[in-house]
């Protein structure tokens, strides 16, 4: 297993790069595993990297569909943050930012976490009440937050329309300066190269048909590659969460929509954070490439296609234009979809089930990505401990029972 | 971009729509005597259907008339249009 | 000033009469109407129009049309600057400007070239191996990067042009006005049926435009004039050029790009710039025709390197010759016209490089006649020169054609290099569309796959995107989908159809030989993604480091990334991976098309609501005259109400004060027009609110009114507002002003799907009333004078009541709701008269308030007036996590009826006590205003980390206290009261006492 450096890089150069090895395995599938992560985005290889390197968990395998990374990972817009209002979340977010700072350390392979901040708008005295609500008690959790005036934002963001005038003016907005964005397909290959290395197996092209649960206990997975005998199997499938826990003859608080982004053409550096305005409901980055990245909404109604409404992205680009007027000649290059699993509580679900082994990581809704790293650590430990980490104890299933909670909708940014 | 056809008004761009979610789902008439759990699962549990899903849609920005319709969560094909409080229908194989 | 040397003494579809003057990089150049720049920019003897993305190579122009990937440029300057524009999609205008990107300090002299030399170390992905060292450097790297990528410059200065949008229906939508989509809008129009025929093109004809092509014994061209004329005339039909179809949605919707003063300098008055169409079709015919590829071979890239397609386009459609002496490089038939066309236009063609075998027999005569060698089983395996192509090196490829047989072989000089590696079928929108595509081995190309024309999506493929290449084939088939399509639609021909065209025939066509990459002796790059700068390399390294499926290839080295969206490399990449992987194409996958099929401006998706028609503003019948008299206002939703009235010198501090006082000691009036009014009616209306809400409803008497809370079936109060029973079977319902919306939808949708049993309408009457809500010891004094004929003792007209009556003064007869209730606590009156008297029965109350010095005041001071007497504010006081029993209204909650939400009251969770509960809060220093969102800790350090007990809900200096209050969500703050808590923000921690949530009792006043 080749290091990557910038040595390793130049000493392949002489051998104009015929020596690189592959960056993770194809294994053939074994007939049992110790532990079956059900999807390979960036949340299941996190798990499996960590279960194998923190809690010696060598012999799992990472199933996934299609290829690793190409469902939410590889669809959302990067922003990575963690000003989150209720502590449980700010815990876990900033659980998973800690780890983001080292994680292109960590992994040998470069995420390209970039701390450049995220700007969340405020356009009228409601909205500030709730984003100053949220500095104060990201202050208290210990989380980097805040407040920004308008001359302060125009020198964060040249480009962005501070006119007092406008339909919805700019009246200030909070600033995480440790939140930022990162190279998505880089997360998740990073994580599979590391967890390969540790010998965990990630096999790709593999669907899973069935659960053997017998007695309720799970006992395997039927795949389209061949049944698998295992103890325990944790579920991190996004938006098909619900199809997998249907398999278990469990039924989820999730409904599955398509989430819709887009990107312009490449463009010399225009905007140098990352700007978030629930008002008039848009976000926008610009990658290290130069495309600006951008977030709109969810389509309002059940779907697995991944395909996006044209009305979504209306709303959202004229957002765009009104917040940053520069925009209007540029041009949309590329719309997609990603399909989310969207929570009542804007919360996610790392719990148990009442199979026992047999454990779900899912409502991550519009927001996921940021909690990658943290998300597969606390699940690793669930999983090695059968039992929940601190961290994640809050966001069960019974919490829909309950009553408890964890409602996070203003912080989640896209407005449900 | 889906074309609705409103029983009352005729096939509207979605636009004109708003989605309730998932139908057919009975608000219990003695919810005092349920557990939590089991009011939990009215609350919150969804089935999230990947194939064939009878949702609710509501022709907000024109009659204002609630409907049910089966659609395909897979390609987005609309497989009948029916009206509030009739059973699920049978759809053509 | 060039005339243009290399412009062809005749020929061409531009106009030659006419002279246009361009700039190009600061210099002046002509060209003709009919134009694109590129084929000006050739004609003038430009070369070097750009420089890639990654290595800052000197690149020229490729093709001819929207696959170009080099072209890019930067048109126009100032606020309608825009920068990546294909030159070959930018029709000449006069006084055109346009600059090349991606160079400093010169196109001529790049700096950004040196990456060309260091390329060994920048190999697909390199940027994931390094940068990481040391850790706190990568910023510093990222903003190198950062620099170093990107295209274009965006405009300095906003956009000062116009988007519209337009919306229509029709039956058949045909896409692309090439032989086969005409000939099917002509066969559908000629059915009666609604046709749109959109092209991307300023002229109809597709292909035929750049070729020299015969139909009916006559130029293709006066076939095309024909139809186009018939099309035109016909009423049922709308011909779209210079329109692109971008996006195919669900169920037969699709956008189309309509550019309408592109070509012109800049819009004629009241033009806009582009349209954006949304179309919806019933059924939808595939024009798009089919792309040629390049074939990929070391230093491919060079300035002359050019699709063959593109050089006859240049010469046939623009009259410019492209080169001085070309060599083709071949694997199908497709490119020996071309050979002609260069010849016939004093292009002297060195020769045609066939790696097939056997040259195809009828075209080999046909080339001996003109003089051109054919070298049949031998390659180009590479080109030399560098900001201009020099030469080419000539080879034979072993059976496997991977390696070479003796080495790189003769040099041909020439200055043109033509490469024709076969065709791609464009079905982006076929894609788009939810169809599946099928590798065609033979082909070499993907093919529409089945298409289940009883789904969602009917479509149809016609043409050479159907994987036809021959003319008579398109013309054919065109006409016979034309016509299916309209039948499907509905419409029938009646009578015959239009004549069958007869193109002139062409020698039988053999196979191509599909190759991917030809093989090298050297290390020179091999272009695959030309925009992108992706080299055969690079995919074999994705393949070899384990990027197994394209979308890990494509992402891992960005082949098929750029604004073409790999049009011209997206097939060439597959088969390079599948070669490295020895898979079958199909098993490496392709990727998904998206939309938009060509870059999208967002102003034209943005169309004219942005501005001040971004949302629509909602004014209350009073708003002028709160503008005249200086009010400054706060958006609540679409609603503007008015803040505060600042006097002169006022700042808002004071202003406020100065209202809430006179609310309390004399008079004040609030516009309270915006608040939700749903008027409710049926014999089953009570019944409704008895489960809508949670107090009961039934006992309440007709002139009565109640407070009303609503909580969603998680058991967390959503909205409030006091109701009035107007008659038995009729109530007045009031709710939060930006909760109108959704309450009316709740109300509807419970009424509509679970309770149909009850008889209830629901219709909003937001705006059928204009209210002022009048409050302060003096209110019933001025009630006295305003309705005259009303008793309004306490006796007759008590508390929480309403009555209907008339306004003196204000239009005899017009009725008036008084409900005496109101938000301040105080002795109030809310006047409800039908929204047009709402400036009348103002300005009537202003005048009869003056001896009172009434006071206007806006929501601030009602903020500060609700808060002093413990009145809660719905998302103020509530988030959607706080119950009835949490703000101390538990004993509202009826025990003797179900309502929505209520078995969510009794959850594990919901019965905790030491939830946060309401309650008031005096800090120590009664001047220090803490402020709202402020967090409530254990101790008195405010240091992190450590978990809040909960937040300060409103905090405001009340003048009539004449000091600070607040109130607040404290876990289990009901059992609190007369305890101390520290409030924490910006590191302070503040020491308040606990209340009750009421800081003043109005009293008997208010009685």
């Amino acid at each position: 297993m080749a290091n990557y450096s910038i040595l390793t890089l130049a000493r392949n150069a002489l051998q104009r790069h015929r020596g690189w090895p592959q960056a993770w395995r194809s294994p053939t599938l074994r007939p049992s595993y110790d532990a079956v992560i059900i999807g390979g985005g960036g949340h299941g290889l996190a798990t499996a990297y960590y279960l194998a390197k923190l809690h010696g968990m060598r012999n799992i395998a990472v199933l996934e569909k299609g290829w690793i990374g190409g469902g939410n990972t590889g669809r959302n817009t990067t922003i990575v943050r963690s000003n989150y209002l209720n502590p449980e979340s700010a815990a876990i977010y900033d659980h998973a930012l800690n780890l983001w700072e080292g994680l292109s350390q960590e992994l040998n392979f470069n995420v390209m976490f970039s701390q450049r901040g995220v700007i969340n708008l405020a356009h009228d005295p409601g909205e500030e009440r709730e984003l100053r609500r949220r500095i104060y008690a990201n202050q208290l959790a210990g989380v980097d937050a805040e407040w920004v005036g308008p001359t302060q934002l125009s020198e964060l963001c040249p480009i962005l329309n501070l006119d007092p005038n406008i339909r919805y003016p700019v009246m200030g907005g909070t600033l995480q300066r440790r939140a930022g964005v990162a190279r998505h397909d880089a997360v998740a290959w990073g994580y599979a190269r590391g967890a390969d290395r540790h010998g965990v197996h990630i096999i790709q092209n593999c669907e899973v048909t069935g659960l053997d649960i017998r007695e309720g206990r799970i006992e395997g997975v039927q795949t389209s590659q061949g049944a698998i005998r295992t103890p325990k199997v944790g579920v991190v499938a996004a938006g098909h969460s619900s199809v997998l826990a249907a398999m278990a003859d469990i039924r989820l608080p999730l409904d599955s929509h398509p989430l819709q982004a887009l990107v312009s053409e490449p463009v010399k550096p225009v905007m140098p954070t990352v700007i978030m305005s629930n008002k008039v409901h848009a976000y926008m980055s610009q990658s290290d490439k130069g495309e600006l990245v951008i977030g709109a909404g969810i389509d309002p109604y059940n779907s697995y296609t991944q395909r996006g409404s044209l009305p979504v992205i209306e709303e959202t680009i004229r957002a765009i234009v009104e917040l940053f007027p520069i925009t209007s000649r540029l041009k949309m290059m590329r719309q997609w979809a990603g399909i989310v699993d969207i929570c009542p509580d804007a919360s996610p679900i790392i719990s148990a089930t009442p199979v026992k082994g047999l454990y779900f990581n899912c409502g991550w809704g519009t927001g996921g990505f940021k909690a990658t790293p943290g998300s597969g650590h606390v699940f690793a430990h669930t999983l090695a401990k059968d039992a929940a980490h601190p961290i994640n104890a809050p966001f069960a299933l019974e919490r829909f029972y309950s009553g408890a909670l964890v409602a996070e909708h203003g912080a989640a940014a896209v407005a449900h | 971009m889906l074309l609705l056809a409103c029983p009352w008004c005729g096939p509207r761009s979605e636009e004109e729509f708003s989605c309730g979610g998932e139908g057919h789902i009975v608000r219990p008439l003695a919810s005092a005597e349920m557990d939590d759990a089991a009011w939990g699962d009215y609350v919150f549990m969804r089935t999230n259907t990947k194939g064939v899903h009878y949702e609710r849609w509501c022709h907000a920005n024109g009659c204002g008339r609630w409907f049910n319709i089966a659609r395909s969560t897979t390609t987005n094909e609309i497989l009948a249009v029916y009206q509030v409080g009739d059973n699920k229908p049978e759809l053509p194989k | 000033m060039t005339a243009g040397k290399n412009r062809l003494e005749s020929g061409g579809r531009i106009d030659r009469a006419q002279h246009l003057t361009f700039q190009f990089d600061g210099e002046t150049m002509s060209g003709h109407p009919g134009d694109t720049l590129a084929s000006a920019l050739i004609a003038n003897g430009v070369r070097v129009v750009g420089r890639s993305f990654k290595y800052h190579r000197p690149r020229g122009l490729m093709a001819a049309g929207g696959e170009e990937p080099n072209g890019l440029v930067r048109l126009r300057t100032g606020g309608r600057a825009e920068p990546n524009v294909r030159a070959t999609d930018i029709l000449l205008y006069e006084g055109l400007v346009a600059e090349s990107q991606n160079r400093w300090p010169s196109l001529n002299f790049d700096l950004g070239s040196l990456n060309d030399r260091l390329s060994p170390l920048f190999p697909a992905g390199f940027y994931y191996k390094t940068f990481m060292w040391p850790a706190n450097m990568w910023p510093v790297y990222e903003g190198v990067i950062r620099r170093m990528a990107g295209l274009g410059r965006a405009a300095e200065t906003p956009d000062p042009d116009r988007y519209e949008k337009q919306y229509a229906h029709c039956d058949v939508l045909v896409v692309g006005a090439g032989p086969a989509g005409l000939a099917a809008a002509q066969w559908a129009a000629r059915t009666g049926a609604r046709v749109i025929l959109a092209d991307e093109g300023a002229e109809f004809g597709g292909a035929l435009l750049g070729k020299a092509e015969e139909i009916d014994g006559g130029p293709a061209l006066a076939w095309v004039a024909a139809i186009r004329g018939e099309l035109a005339e016909a009423e049922n039909v709308r011909c779209l050029p210079r329109t692109t179809v971008t996006g195919y949605y669900d169920h037969n919707a699709l956008t189309m790009l309509q550019r309408v003063s592109d070509h012109l300098a800049e819009p004629e008055p009241g033009q806009p710039r582009q349209r954006l169409w949304q179309v919806r079709a019933k059924q939808v015919v595939l024009a798009t025709g089919a792309l040629e590829r390049p074939l990929v071979l070391a230093n491919n890239d060079r300035p002359g390197v050019m699709l063959a397609g593109a050089a006859q386009t240049y010469i046939n459609r623009y009259g410019v010759r492209p080169g001085q002496k070309a060599v083709l490089f071949i694997n199908n038939d497709s490119a020996y016209p071309v050979a002609l066309d260069l010849a016939r236009a004093g292009v002297k063609v060195a020769a045609v490089v066939e790696l097939r075998a056997q040259a195809p027999l009828g075209w080999l005569s046909r080339l001996d006649e003109a003089g051109i060698e054919v070298m049949a089983d031998r390659a180009v395996v590479a080109v030399e020169g560098k900001k201009a192509v020099s030469g080419v090196r000539i080879g034979k490829l072993n059976a496997a054609r991977d390696s070479l047989v003796g080495g790189m072989g003769r040099r041909i000089d020439c200055d043109l290099v033509c490469l024709s590696g076969g065709w791609t079928p464009s079905l982006h929108l076929l894609s788009q569309s939810g169809a599946k595509l099928l590798w065609d081995a033979a082909a070499g190309c993907f093919l529409p796959g089945p298409i289940d024309q009883t789904a969602a999506q009917a479509v149809r493929v016609v043409g050479t995107a159907n994987g036809g290449g021959n003319l008579q084939d398109c013309l054919d088939l065109g006409a016979e989908v034309g016509n299916s399509a309209a039948n499907a639609a509905g419409h029938r021909r009646r009578g015959r159809g239009p004549r069958s065209p007869k193109a002139a025939t062409t020698p039988d066509e053999t196979p191509i030989l599909p190759i991917w990459s030809i093989p090298q002796n050297g290390t020179s790059k091999a272009f695959v993604d030309f925009q992108s700068d992706v080299t055969a390399a690079d995919l074999h390294l994705a393949a070899r480091e384990g990027y197994r499926s394209i979308e890990h290839v494509k992402r891992y080295t960005t082949t098929g990334m750029g604004t073409d969206q790999g049009r011209t490399s997206n097939i060439n990449a597959l088969g390079i991976v599948a070669g490295a992987l020895d898979v079958d194409i199909p098993e490496v996958g392709h990727t998904t098309f998206r939309p938009p099929f060509s870059p999208l401006t967002f102003g034209a998706v943005a169309g004219r609501r942005i501005g001040p028609l971004l949302d629509p503003v909602r004014r209350t019948p009073m708003h002028a005259w709160h503008q005249a008299n200086g009010a400054v206002f706060e958006p609540v939703g679409q609603w503007l109400r008015p803040y505060y009235y600042p006097a002169t010198g006022e700042n808002m501090e004071r202003a406020v004060n100065r209202e809430v006082l006179a609310a309390r000691t004399s008079l004040g009036i609030m516009d309270a027009t915006t608040l939700g009014k749903i008027d409710i009616q049926g014999p089953d209306a009570a019944e409704f609110l008895n489960r809508v809400y949670i107090n009961g409803w039934k006992g309440l008497a007709v002139g009565g009114c109640r407070y009303g809370l609503m909580l969603g079936e998680d058991g967390m109060v959503f909205d409030d507002g006091v109701t009035a029973r107007l008659a038995p079977d009729h109530f007045h319902m009031t709710t939060t002003t930006g909760g109108a919306a959704h309450v009316l939808d709740w109300l509807e949708s419970w009424s509509q799907t679970e309770w149909p049993e009850l008889s209830v309408y629901c219709t909003s009457s937001t705006e059928q009333w204009a209210v002022a809500s009048i409050c302060g010891p003096n209110a019933r004094r001025l009630m006295a004078e305003l309705c005259p004929e009303m008793d309004l003792s306490g006796e007759a007209f008590p508390h929480m009541t309403w009555q209907s009556g008339t306004v003196a003064g204000i239009a005899a007869g017009i009725e008036a709701r008084i409900f005496r209730i109101g938000f301040t606590g105080e002795l109030s009156y809310e006047i409800n008269v039908p929204a047009g008297y709402g400036p009348a029965l103002w300005q009537a109350i202003m005048g009869l308030g003056e001896k009172y010095a009434i006071t206007p005041f806006g929501t601030e001071a009602m903020h500060v007036l609700r808060a002093e007497v413990g009145f809660i504010m719905i998302g103020q006081e509530t988030d959607g996590t706080v119950t009835p029993h949490d703000l101390g209204l538990g004993r509202m909650v009826s025990s003797k009826k179900d309502f929505l939400g209520k078995r969510s009251l009794t959850r594990a969770d919901t019965m905790r006590e030491d939830r946060p509960q309401l309650v008031g809060l005096l800090t120590d220093d009664p001047m220090i205003r803490v402020p709202e969102g402020a967090q409530f800790i254990a101790g008195s350090d405010a240091s992190p980390p450590q978990t809040g007990l909960g937040h300060v809900t409103s905090s405001y200096y009340s003048p009539n206290l004449d000091r600070t209050f607040a109130l607040g969500l404290l876990q289990g703050g009901h059992g609190r009261h007369g305890e101390s808590i520290h409030i924490a923000y910006d590191g302070k921690a503040v020491r308040a006492e606990i209340t009750v949530p009421r800081f003043l009792d109005p009293g008997e006043a208010a009685k």
